[in-house]
């Protein structure tokens, strides 16, 4: 409930504000050409980007968990790291390497290179814990390998495939530092500029409300596909897959996912590596860039604490309980994550400084808002997890004496603790490299790793703003290493 | 298995302690903060305080221990260095909130009366002028107001122009023969700039350009103008793309301020920079002048520490901090000059329209949207 109430507090703003609004007004803002071309590039993005994504996502999981590829360990974990790289990051080093790097097919090339691991790392996880005994059945009942990757591999995956898409799709509705970048203009690069330029966020809020729309369809859709499906648990003793022989392709194979990788960090990463070395600003104190980084990091754990904390008890109430409320309750604490964080944070600037001042720009409220942000991607990875618990246990730990809270501590939570510790790293991963929300929130005189990055990007020092992206992307490193081996702890 | 819920526990621990520290060390991290980033341009501002030593007079001590909180559109470098050297004149302290100008504006129209900014210091007056509608600025002090030429500062007197600006359009050689730079801003929507100008409608910097045409030729005019720009041209997210863009021959001309071209040299080195400006002729639209001034909050609890800031920044020994920085903007007190600059501020020929025609820069909002510009 309170990760509902704190989700609906975005929202509760737009609605203040809109109201502000006249009819007049409202009309001249939403029905001209300009809202009509944002509507077209923000639905044409995301659907494509969000196609891709799953598409290479799964070519990449089912190459690396299914084939005999070479290298395929180490792929395993390359092919997740581009979550280390935050899409502004990326894009700017795209553009500053192919300086015509700008709009659509640019901006869905960088954000599917930035996002198409959010559907690799579960699908590959279910591939390497799913039992292989189904795809053998149905070989031997006779159908073909296409077939059978069709009919029995495909609906396993789905929920994963979906809970990733989802992610992607609401991502992208709120993404606004890489398409600042590459000049790619939505619905949330606009809500900005209209907020930036217009002294009048009554209008930025209503362009929202346009958003809101689009993420109640995205979830609604996500659901509707999502069907009434239950969850295939596999036999009692999961086997080794038999790995499909790729023969002559092994090769080929290999480069097209070495490709891959390198497109998604090794241009990035050479663009920083370059500014490192070139940019004229680099002379820069290192003390800033410590404290920066100090800060970042005690701000993204604190933020994945709270939101793993939070996302507990609402994947408890969506599993077990089930029912309208339940599926509501959970569906509404992702809409924040398909509104932009400036919008967020505006609306918890609205109402700490009306109706709880000793909270307004304190660091608590900072971590609070990272949590409704990103408290659906702690959900994400979090209900599989609780999906995955058998009640059975618990009610079989309880019949032996033991009290809730015992079973809560010795059978729950370590069953649930590698989903918790994915969950917090997503949520530690994408808060350290928060911006907009960030830029209104902190306290005076803070200034986080993104923000550093986006103050000298701003004022044309390249050089001087690399080095915080480059310890941005050092510190991601660490949490998407644990995500991959808590795929390796499968296996 | 046994040891899952220890490491847990020890997990749950160390993100509750890491709580703990980001909201103790908020405090005193903000002083290591504004410490650390006027220690960087310490060396810019040591010459500068040391020569003006007999001036300080404007900007006697009030007395230590004190601290206001300042929300800054500005270099976050040079108001650093600005800072750093008040604090040392003055004894007060600065926490210092920087960011994009807009964005602090409408914090600080969202605060309202509790907002804890007491002065906002901003990179265009419209920004300030529209917190001046609002009624949020407190008067300047008169003598304050008396260090720069009154046209410079807020019509009302409750902000006060600290530095200038100028439009500029920044070309490559290469693609632009002398000949062909235009006689006028309102050239650019004629059919020989078709894809050749880049401008960037959600700069702050590019609506006052709006406001000027509006306020010189009228609304329609103005739409017209922007419609061909708008035709003509490829809309950037910022000046810095354009410049580059021009320095890279991506693109032929773009429309900026004169700041960018130096802090581009400073970056890539003169030998690499091809982009050259080209100043509009007296009197044009283009050609107009921006000022960057500064306002103290009428919600402020330090009324008389915000006064003394204000104070500072036009004080003699503020001016040279101002034009010795990598700003590279134009110090607005007489005889504070900055000679790293190609023109001197009097070679600057602006267009007649004054800071209250430009406004809160509404009507070039407006029309922006109504072109479909933003």
């Amino acid at each position: 409930m309170v990760a509902a109430g704190l989700a609906l507090l975005p929202l509760a703003f737009i609605i203040q504000q809109v109201g502000q609004v006249g009819w007049s007004d409202a009309r001249r803002l939403l029905w001209r050409p300009r809202v009509g071309e944002l509507l077209t590039n923000t639905l044409q993005l995301t659907i494509t980007v969000t196609v891709l994504c799953v598409l290479v996502g799964l070519a990449a999981a089912w190459c690396v968990e299914c084939t005999d590829v070479p290298f395929r360990r180490v792929l395993a974990v390359l092919l997740a790291l581009p979550i280390a790289v935050p899409e502004y990051v990326n894009g700017f080093g795209w553009v500053s390497i192919v300086p015509g790097m700008h709009g659509f097919w640019a901006a869905v090339f960088v954000m599917t290179l930035s996002h198409y691991p959010l559907v690799y790392l579960p699908a590959a996880a279910m591939l390497r814990v799913g039992d292989p005994a189904l795809e053998e059945a149905s070989r031997l009942l006779g159908r073909g390998p296409w077939s059978t990757f069709m009919h029995v591999t495909l609906p396993r995956l789905r929920l994963a495939l979906l809970g990733g898409g989802l992610v992607i799709a609401l991502h992208l509705l709120a993404e606004y530092g890489g398409f600042a970048i590459m000049r790619y203009r939505t619905f949330t690069t606009e809500i900005y500029n209209t907020y930036k330029l217009g002294f009048d966020p009554a209008s930025a809020s209503l362009l929202s409300l346009v958003l809101v729309v689009l993420c109640v369809l995205v979830l609604g859709g996500e659901q509707w596909l999502r069907g009434r499906g239950g969850v295939l648990r596999g036999g009692a003793t999961a086997r080794r897959r038999r790995r499909v022989r790729l023969g002559r392709r092994r090769w080929p194979v290999m480069a097209g996912l070495a490709a891959l990788v390198g497109l998604a960090i090794a241009v990035p990463i050479g663009a920083l590596v370059y500014w490192l070395v070139v940019g004229g600003s680099t002379t820069l104190p290192q003390a800033s860039l410590a404290a920066a980084t100090t800060t970042t990091v005690l701000y993204g754990l604190a933020a994945a604490g709270l939101a793993c904390a939070l996302a507990l008890p609402v994947a408890f109430l969506a599993v077990r309980r089930g029912g309208a409320v339940a599926t509501v309750l959970e569906r509404t604490v992702y809409l924040p994550r398909a509104l932009p964080g400036l919008v967020v944070g505006l609306a918890l600037v609205y109402f700490t400084v009306r109706y709880a001042f000793s909270l307004y720009q304190t660091p608590l409220l900072l971590i609070v808002a990272y949590t409704v942000l990103f408290l659906p991607l702690a959900l994400i990875a979090v209900q599989p997890a609780v999906a995955q618990l058998r009640p059975a246990l618990e009610d079989a730990a309880r019949s032996l004496g033991s009290r809730p809270v015992a079973v809560l501590r010795r059978v729950v939570l370590p069953l649930l603790a590698p989903g918790l510790l994915a969950a917090g790293a997503l949520v530690f991963l994408t808060s350290v490299t928060e911006l907009t929300a960030t830029l209104l929130l902190r306290p005076t005189g803070t200034e986080t790793l993104a923000t550093q990055f986006w103050n000298y990007t701003d004022g044309l020092a390249y050089g001087a703003a690399a080095p915080y992206a480059a310890v941005m992307v050092a510190i991601s490193a660490i949490p998407t290493y644990l995500l991959v081996r808590r795929l390796d702890a499968i296996a | 298995m046994r040891g899952a819920p220890v490491r847990l526990a020890m997990l749950l621990a160390v993100l509750a302690l890491a709580g703990a520290a980001v909201a103790g060390c908020s405090d005193d991290g903000s002083e290591v903060r504004s410490g650390d980033a006027s220690a960087s341009a310490a060396p810019a501002s040591a010459a500068p305080a040391s020569a003006s030593g007999p001036s300080s007079e404007d900007v006697a001590p009030t007395g230590g221990g004190e601290s206001i909180t300042v929300y800054s559109g500005q270099h976050p470098e040079t108001v650093a260095a600005l800072a750093q050297d008040f604090r040392d004149a003055t004894g007060i302290g600065v926490n210092l909130r920087s960011g994009a100008e807009g964005e602090l504006a409408n914090q600080i129209i969202q605060e309202g009366s509790n907002s804890p900014a007491d002065v906002f210091y901003a990179a265009n007056s419209p920004s300030l002028q529209a917190l001046s509608g609002r009624e949020l600025l407190a008067p300047v002090d008169p003598g304050t107001l008396a260090q720069v030429p009154r046209k410079y500062s807020g019509p009302a007197g409750d902000w006060v122009g600290v530095s200038a600006r100028s439009s500029v359009l920044v070309y490559n050689p290469d693609q632009v023969s002398r000949d062909q730079l235009p006689s006028s801003l309102l050239d650019l929507a004629r059919p020989e700039w078709d894809g050749r100008i880049g401008f960037s409608a959600t700069e702050t910097d590019f609506q006052p350009l709006v406001s000027t045409v509006i306020a010189e030729d009228g609304r329609d005019s103005a739409k017209q103008w922007l419609e061909g720009l708008k035709a003509n041209g490829t809309t950037y997210d910022g000046n810095v793309p354009i410049i580059n863009d021009v320095n890279d021959g991506e693109l032929d001309a773009g429309l900026i301020e004169h700041y960018y071209w130096y802090r581009l040299r400073d970056e890539v080195g003169a030998d690499n920079l091809r982009a050259r400006l080209y100043y509009f002729p007296p009197g044009d639209p283009g050609a107009l002048v921006a000022i960057s001034g500064a306002g103290a909050l009428k919600s402020s609890e330090h009324a008389e520490a915000a006064q003394a800031f204000l104070r500072y920044l036009v004080s003699r020994r503020g001016q040279e901090i101002i034009a010795d920085s990598k700003s590279y903007e134009y110090p607005l007190r007489p005889g504070a000059a900055n000679p790293s600059l190609q023109r001197s501020f009097g070679q600057l020929k602006p267009p007649a329209v004054n800071i209250e025609e430009l406004g809160d820069g509404r009507n070039a909002f407006e029309l922006l949207q109504e072109v479909g510009l933003l």
